[in-house]
């Protein structure tokens, strides 16, 4: 009873010792911040990369993949249909968006990936990452969301981007007839012949737009849905200091490609209409993928065959599968495994195709996590140092407990009760501030913004407006007991030093 | 030990008639010696004490400063034990049994009382007369009793006199009321032996005087044995007995009233 009564008192008398826990206190609130943050940042990215790769993917070793999709698609449905929600099959090639910025060509590689929007939207939440289904914040501008999300994703333009090809195609009309009326004043003026186009001598050899036989202002066959890295750029407004994504390329605008394929097929290249815009946060996706409708892929990359009766064969290079609980991932695989020959395809979960992303993600995390955990532990030392010091100024009462019969261990007990109590109040309030900065992690990063005039979680680098956190209470509870732990350690010397007092000594001490 | 122990709390019978008569020694130390070490040297302090107190006594031990008195005080007391020697509570050797043993005699046989009334700054009065009860007794049986117990202790300080100071700390008493707050500590275990390490010592003549009135009283009413040391012959002379100690033996002296 002496022991809890002399803790609690301690406690509440030796703001020294409550000064030694702030430490404790501080790396508590770091290593829950940080493993807030570390586990948002992982759990945003993992959702962004399984929502683009989706659950399970067989891919086929070939670049040219193998003929009959729809074989395929019914005999994944044929083996797993009780596993699965959605599939869909793509075709994966290496190619360049090529698009006119200003007066000059802007080239990109990117991969090209055929799909079918409906499908792929089955397998993946396609919808969020679309421009025209999500509210458009650019600086200070809202704009609300261009369609529904009831709208099946589809390879037509939306209401605003139609506006918008519209009006660009009546400036060209009016271009035309301007430049056609010229050439017919000249023709009838001065009588001299035209002998074809004014040739740009700067223009790169190769690049020129295929003849434009299409109608103006009629959408192409190619459409695209393009990574927005590929055709923006983020721009500070200097006055403001906010940052503006700057579009060189919006949808309705055509953008050329070009597949780089060496060999069979010959590569090629097409005018194509951009769509939509993408945008799943996960700048690797972001900057390279641009997808293109499935079937003029096929028919650019001759993978579409005739047999003699007329029927039609096309090709695929992928097929993804989007499993009702990702957990029957594993029975999945091995039924899927026995069926494709690996000699073919490869059968992979999204984790597995990411593998060492996420493994260095994790590795990451634990280093940091082993980092924070020695700063806890030199704090633990301020607790012995100061412990010492508080057994050095107690040695008198420690003497007066053991003439009045308190045994070693009580006495150690005390030192050790009132090291797990500081512990437990430097985690408490540790965790407690810990999780208010996650809370308010956004406020706070406004905040110091402000103060320093710096963006410090600058959006320009990671791609998200926010920071995203993920608060998981077994890290906080290992957290808090591994800090309350060091606190008993660390008492645990001058407790000891403690008990072996003589009380004569520590009687004499006056 | 547990027959040590409660042979040695079992009630007594009270007889303040018989005290000085009793035959057999209470509390006895034969040929104690004892050194302490200052680095290389070796310091002796005691030289072979022989003293046996009877139940009920009085004794004042005198000399002067660094004769050895407290050092006899904290053997027969068990705060510390002799190199050479032995001490004995009723007739058994004492001052070999294990730490455990020697702490719970501490608690249940001995009262302390100290010349810097030692009581523990962060507790109240109340908390600090409380103090050898909750040593005592664990967590559970204290708490399931501490009515008990803190009736025991107002009554005890109220028969100390400080009965109007319960809540207040030992900062905010003077010198005389934390050495009657020390033996209101020293008696709630309702121990045999009182061990009073100048009592006095820091204290005005006055409160001095009180103080050991407070213990002539204790020592009639209760028949409580009192093992005092003083320098002061005065206060000595209160005692039944006084053994003079000089060099770390004990000198022919006086037989006191």
């Amino acid at each position: 009873m002496y022991k809890l009564l002399l803790c609690q008192r301690y406690l509440r008398s030796r703001y020294i010792a409550l000064a030694s826990v702030i430490s404790v206190t501080l790396g508590v609130a770091t290593m829950i911040v940080v493993n807030a943050v570390m586990a948002g940042f992982s759990s945003e990215m993992r959702l962004r990369i399984q929502g683009i790769l989706s659950d399970i993917i067989i891919e086929t070793r070939s670049n040219d993949g193998v003929v009959n999709a729809q074989m395929h698609k019914e005999m994944v449905e044929r083996l797993i249909g009780n596993y699965m929600v959605g599939v869909t099959t793509t075709v994966e090639v290496y190619g360049m968006l090529s698009f006119k910025y200003g007066d000059q060509f802007l080239n990109q590689p990117v991969t090209l990936i055929g799909i079918d929007p409906a499908t792929k939207s089955q397998v993946g939440p396609l919808v969020d990452y679309l421009q025209s289904y999500r509210p458009q914040e650019n600086g200070t501008e809202i704009t609300p969301a261009d369609r529904d999300r009831s709208h099946v994703p589809d390879w037509s333009l939306s209401p605003n981007a139609t506006a918008y090809r519209q009006r660009i195609a009546a400036n060209e009309r009016e271009m035309r007839q301007f430049t056609n009326s010229i050439k017919q004043q000249r023709h009838g003026d001065d009588g001299f012949a035209e002998d074809g186009p004014v040739q740009d001598p700067f223009q790169e050899p190769g690049m020129e737009m295929p003849e434009q036989e299409a109608e103006v202002g009629q959408l192409q066959t190619g459409r695209l849905y393009v990574g927005c890295n590929l055709i923006s750029f983020p721009h500070v407004d200097e006055t403001t200091k906010q940052v503006r994504t700057v579009y060189m390329v919006r949808p309705g605008d055509d953008v050329k490609i070009s597949t780089v394929t060496a060999g069979t097929p010959a590569p090629a290249y097409f005018d194509a209409t951009v769509v939509d815009v993408f945008k799943s946060g996960m700048s690797e996706y972001d900057s390279s993928l641009v997808f293109c409708n499935l079937e003029h892929l096929q028919h650019i990359r001759k993978m579409v065959k005739t047999d003699r009766d007329g029927n039609e064969t096309r090709a695929i290079t992928s097929i993804q599968i989007k499993l009702k609980d990702f957990r029957d991932s594993e029975k999945v695989m091995e039924i899927l495994r026995n069926e494709f020959p690996p000699d073919q395809f490869t059968v992979r979960t999204w984790e597995q195709k990411q593998g060492p992303l996420l493994a260095a993600v994790d590795v990451e995390s634990s280093i940091l996590n082993i980092l924070l955990f020695l700063i806890i532990t030199v704090a633990g030392f301020g607790i012995l140092a100061i412990f010492f010091m508080i057994v050095v100024e107690k040695t008198r009462d420690i003497g007066i407990l053991k003439a009045l019969g308190a045994s070693s261990s009580g006495v150690m007990s005390i030192f050790l009760s009132y090291g797990l109590m500081l512990g437990m109040v430097g985690s408490g309030v540790g965790v407690i501030a810990g999780l208010l900065f996650v809370k308010y992690i956004n406020e706070i990063e406004a905040l110091i913004a402000m103060i320093t005039g710096k963006q410090i979680f600058d959006e320009r680098i990671y791609y998200f407006k926010d920071i995203p956190t993920h608060i998981d209470p077994f890290t906080i509870c290992w957290v808090a007991i591994g800090a309350m732990t060091i606190a008993v350690l660390a008492s645990v010397l001058p407790a000891r030093r403690a008990a072996r007092l003589q009380p004569v000594r520590a009687l004499r001490y006056e | 030990m547990t027959t040590v122990i409660s042979k040695f709390t079992a009630p007594q019978p009270v007889n303040t008639r018989e005290t000085i008569a009793m035959p057999e020694p209470h509390i006895a130390a034969f040929s104690v010696e004892k050194a302490y070490r200052k680095g290389d040297h070796q310091v002796p302090v005691l030289h072979g004490v022989d003293i046996s107190i009877r139940k009920g006594e009085f004794l004042s031990i005198v000399g002067t400063s660094g004769s050895g008195k407290s050092t006899l005080l904290h053997l027969l007391g068990l705060l510390d034990s002799p190199d050479i020697g032995e001490v004995q509570l009723g007739g058994q050797r004492i001052d070999d049994l294990p730490a455990r043993t020697r702490d719970e005699l501490r608690n249940r046989v001995f009262g302390f009382v100290f010349q810097f009334y030692h009581l523990l700054p962060e507790l109240s009065l109340m908390e600090n007369v409380l103090t050898p009860l909750m040593i005592r007794h664990s967590i559970w049986g204290y708490w399931k009793r501490r009515r008990e117990y803190q009736d025991r202790a107002r009554e005890m300080i109220d028969r100390v006199g400080l009965g109007h100071r319960l809540t207040h700390r030992p900062s905010e008493l003077s010198g005389g009321e934390m050495q009657r707050a020390a033996i209101a500590r020293s008696l709630v275990g309702h121990p045999e032996i009182l061990l009073a390490d100048e009592p006095t010592g820091n204290l005005d003549a006055r409160t001095g005087r009180e103080i050991i009135e407070l213990l002539s009283k204790l020592n009639e009413q209760e028949r409580l044995t009192i093992i005092m040391v003083t320098h002061d012959q005065s206060i000595a002379a209160e005692a039944h007995r006084t053994v003079k100690l000089c060099e770390g033996r004990i000198v022919p002296h006086s037989e006191a009233a």
